[in-house]
C-alpha cells in the first residue's frame, strides 16, 4: 500500500520496469490486464442487477416472487376455469378486459420492480473531502450548530437537510437513505418488499399505476368469479357447482382477501398523490396540521388536478447511476470502502454506534493492510461484506480504489490516517441526537395502514434492526477471523 | 517522507477543484447556486460565473417544466406502455444533451482558455457543478 505513495514519484524513471511487477491497469497503458468493469458491478448500494446491469432490484427478493407467482396463479386459474363458462354465457368481452388488465398489472409491476427509483450516487472523494472542510469550517466560528444539518427556506417553510454518513452528501429535500438498500433514494417513498425494491421519484408512477391496475384487476376477476359460481348454480345447485368449478374457491379466497389491502392502499395513494407528499412525510406528519398552525406542505402546487398531473404524468427524470457504463480508472471513484465501514455504524441507533465503532476502526487497519479490500461487497459496512450473500458478483481481484493517481490521495491518506480519522469522526457522533441521526425510513412497509400493514410491520420492523446489528456483528467476528 | 509528499498532493487535489452546491431555495427543482466561490476570483470574473449558471439553471428548469408538452409525452408514453420510449428520447434526455453540449461550448471557449475545466453535473448525480483547476499555479 505505501509502496505505491513512493512508486508514483519514481515513475518517469523506472517506467519500463514498473510495467512489469505492477497489477493496477494504470500503470500498464499498453496492455489491459484486467477487463473493463461495469459500473454495477462496483456499485456500493446493496442492490443486485441482473441483465448486465439493466434491471436493478433490492437484495431480498422473495416477497416479489410471491407476489407474482399469486398474481399468475390467480389470473391463471381465472382465464382456465372461469373465463370459457362467462364468454360463452356472458360475452367474450370478459376475457379480453380480464387479458388487457392482467397484462397492464404485470408491465407496470415489472417496470417498478426492476428501474431503478431514483438513487443518489454516492460523494466522490473530492466532493466528500470539500464539504468535510466546510463543515469543520463552520463549526469552528464561535458557536456550535447542531452538526451535519443545514437549513433550507422553501416556499416559506423551513426545511432541514440532513448530512447522510453513508453517502456523504447533504441530502435534498425529500430524500431519505433506505437502510435496505443502503442508498439515498430521491423523493423516497417507502421500501416496497412486494415489488422488491424501493419506490422513489423515478418509479412512483409505476407503483402507482400498478396498485391501481392491480386493484381494478382484483375486483374485477371477484366478481366474475362469483357471478360464474351464481350462474352455474343456477343450472347445477349450489354444492355441485363449487364441485365443478374448485379453481374459482381458491380465486375467491385470493382476492377477498387481497381486495381489503390493495384498494385501501390504492386509496391511501390516491390521497397522497392529490396532496403531493411521500409516505415518508405522511407518517412522520411533516406537514400536518397538527404540529402547528402554520405547518403546510411546501411542494404542493395548490390544486388537486396538478398534483396528480405532475406526480403521473410529470416528465420522468433520468438514472443518475451509470449501471451499464464502464468503471474508469483514471476517474473519482465513490465513496471508498473503508469510510463505509466507518460510517455504516452511523446509519444505525447509537447505542450500535458506541458498542461497534472501536472494533470498526480496528477492523479498517486490519483490512487495509492486508490490501485485500474487496471493492464492491464491503461498502455496505463490514456486515455485508463478510457474509457470503447469494447472488452478488464476486469481488474484483484488482481493488480498483488502490489504483495510484491523484484524485485517489485523498482516500490513501484516510487509510494511513485511518485510525486518526477515524476518531475525529467517531467523535462527533455522540454529539448527534436521535433526531439528527439519518433515519432509517426503509424500515417502513409497503402496506396499507388499514390492516395489512401489521403484519408486514410485524414482519420487517423488529427483524431489519436486530438483523442488520446481528449481521454487523456477525460480519466483524467473520473479518476478524481472516 | 511519504506522508508530507502525499498531504501537499492532497492539499492540491482538494483545493484544485470548486464545487458549487445545489441551491435548495425553490423546492427540489434542479438548481445551482449562483454565489460567487473566492476561490475563483482570480480565474473568472464574477459576471461570466453568474452567467453560466444561471442559464444552466434556466436549462434544469427546461427539463423539468410541467406544461402542455410534458402532460402529452406523459399521457402517449403511458398509453403505449412505456414502450414509445425504445423509439423516442424523453424531453429531459433531450434537454440534457443541450446543457452537454453547452457546457462543452463554454469550455471551449471561456474556461479551457483560463485553466479551469468545467464537468457536466450529470456525471457527478446532480450535486454539484465542479470547477477543476487544470494549472497547478495560483
Amino acid at each position: 500500500m505505501l509502496h505505491l505513495g513512493v512508486a508514483e514519484p519514481m515513475r518517469d524513471c523506472e517506467y519500463s520496469q514498473i510495467s512489469t511487477r505492477s497489477s493496477t491497469p494504470m500503470e500498464t497503458p499498453f496492455k489491459k490486464r484486467t477487463p473493463k468493469r461495469r459500473k454495477w458491478q462496483a456499485f456500493p448500494g446493496r442492490n443486485k442487477f441482473y441483465c448486465d446491469g439493466r434491471i436493478m432490484m433490492a437484495r431480498q427478493t422473495g416477497v416479489f416472487y410471491l407476489t407474482l407467482v399469486l398474481i399468475l396463479v390467480t389470473s391463471g386459474l381465472f382465464f382456465s376455469f372461469d373465463c370459457p363458462f362467462l364468454s360463452v354465457k356472458l360475452t367474450p368481452a370478459i376475457p379480453v378486459i380480464g387479458g388487457v388488465l392482467f397484462v397492464f398489472v404485470l408491465g407496470t409491476l415489472f417496470r417498478t420492480s426492476f428501474s431503478d427509483p431514483g438513487v443518489l450516487p454516492r460523494a466522490t472523494p473530492d466532493e466528500a473531502a470539500d464539504l468535510e472542510k466546510q463543515i469543520t469550517n463552520c463549526s469552528s466560528s464561535g458557536y456550535r450548530p447542531p452538526p451535519r444539518t443545514k437549513e433550507v427556506v422553501i416556499n416559506g417553510q423551513t426545511v432541514k437537510l440532513k448530512y447522510c454518513f453513508t453517502c456523504k452528501i447533504f441530502r435534498p429535500p425529500r430524500a431519505s437513505h433506505c437502510s435496505l438498500c443502503d442508498n439515498c433514494v430521491d423523493r423516497f417513498d417507502h421500501h416496497c418488499p412486494w415489488v422488491g425494491n424501493c419506490v422513489g421519484k423515478r418509479n412512483y408512477r409505476f407503483f402507482y399505476l400498478f396498485i391501481l391496475s392491480l386493484s381494478f384487476l382484483t375486483i374485477f376477476i371477484f366478481a366474475f368469479v362469483i357471478t360464474h359460481v351464481i350462474l352455474r348454480s343456477h343450472q347445477e345447485g349450489f354444492l355441485s357447482a363449487l364441485k365443478n368449478s374448485p379453481a374459482s374457491v381458491l380465486e375467491v379466497v385470493v382476492c377477498f382477501f387481497s381486495v381489503w389491502s390493495i384498494v385501501g392502499l390504492s386509496g391511501f395513494h390516491t390521497y397522497l398523490i392529490s396532496s403531493n407528499q411521500t409516505t415518508n412525510e405522511d407518517i412522520k406528519g411533516s406537514w400536518s396540521s397538527k404540529r402547528g398552525k402554520d405547518n403546510y406542505n411546501p411542494y404542493s402546487y395548490g390544486n388537486i388536478f396538478t398534483n396528480c398531473c405532475a406526480a403521473l404524468c410529470g416528465p420522468l427524470p433520468p438514472s443518475l447511476i451509470n449501471r451499464r457504463g464502464f468503471v474508469e480508472s483514471d476517474t473519482s471513484q465513490p465513496t471508498p470502502p473503508t469510510n463505509g465501514i466507518t460510517m455504516y455504524g452511523s446509519t444505525q441507533s447509537q447505542s450500535h454506534m458506541a458498542a461497534a465503532t472501536p472494533l470498526m476502526q480496528t477492523e479498517t487497519v486490519i483490512l487495509t493492510n492486508e490490501g485485500s479490500l474487496p471493492g464492491r461487497t464491503s461498502l455496505g459496512g463490514p456486515c455485508s461484506g463478510a457474509l457470503p450473500l447469494g447472488g452478488q458478483p464476486t469481488p474484483p481481484t484488482s481493488n480498483p480504489n488502490l489504483s495510484s493517481d491523484s484524485d485517489m490521495l485523498p482516500l490513501r491518506k484516510d487509510h494511513i490516517d485511518g485510525l486518526h480519522h477515524h476518531h475525529t469522526d467517531g467523535g462527533h457522533h455522540p454529539f448527534l441526537t436521535p433526531e439528527e441521526a439519518p433515519s432509517p425510513p426503509g424500515m417502513l412497509p409497503c402496506g396499507s395502514p388499514v390492516g395489512h400493514s401489521h403484519t408486514v410491520q410485524g414482519f420487517y420492523n423488529p427483524a431489519s434492526q436486530d438483523s442488520l446489528h446481528e449481521d454487523s456483528v456477525r460480519g466483524l467476528v467473520k473479518l476478524s477471523s481472516v | 517522507m511519504n506522508h508530507s509528499l502525499q498531504d501537499i498532493r492532497q492539499q492540491a487535489a482538494i483545493s484544485a477543484k470548486v464545487f458549487i452546491q445545489r441551491d435548495y431555495t425553490n423546492g427540489t427543482v434542479c438548481q445551482f447556486q449562483t454565489k460567487f466561490p473566492s476561490e475563483l476570483e482570480n480565474r473568472i470574473d464574477k459576471q461570466q460565473f453568474e452567467e453560466t449558471v444561471r442559464t444552466l439553471n434556466n436549462l434544469y428548469a427546461e427539463a423539468e417544466k410541467l406544461g402542455g408538452s410534458s402532460y402529452l409525452e406523459g399521457c402517449l408514453a403511458c398509453l403505449t406502455a412505456y414502450t414509445i420510449f425504445l423509439c423516442m428520447e424523453t424531453h429531459y434526455e433531450k434537454v440534457l444533451k443541450k446543457i452537454a453540449k453547452f457546457i462543452q461550448e463554454q469550455n471551449d471557449k471561456i474556461y479551457a482558455p483560463r485553466g479551469l475545466l468545467l464537468t457536466d453535473p450529470i456525471e457527478r448525480g446532480l450535486r454539484v457543478v465542479s470547477f477543476t483547476k487544470t494549472l497547478n499555479s495560483h
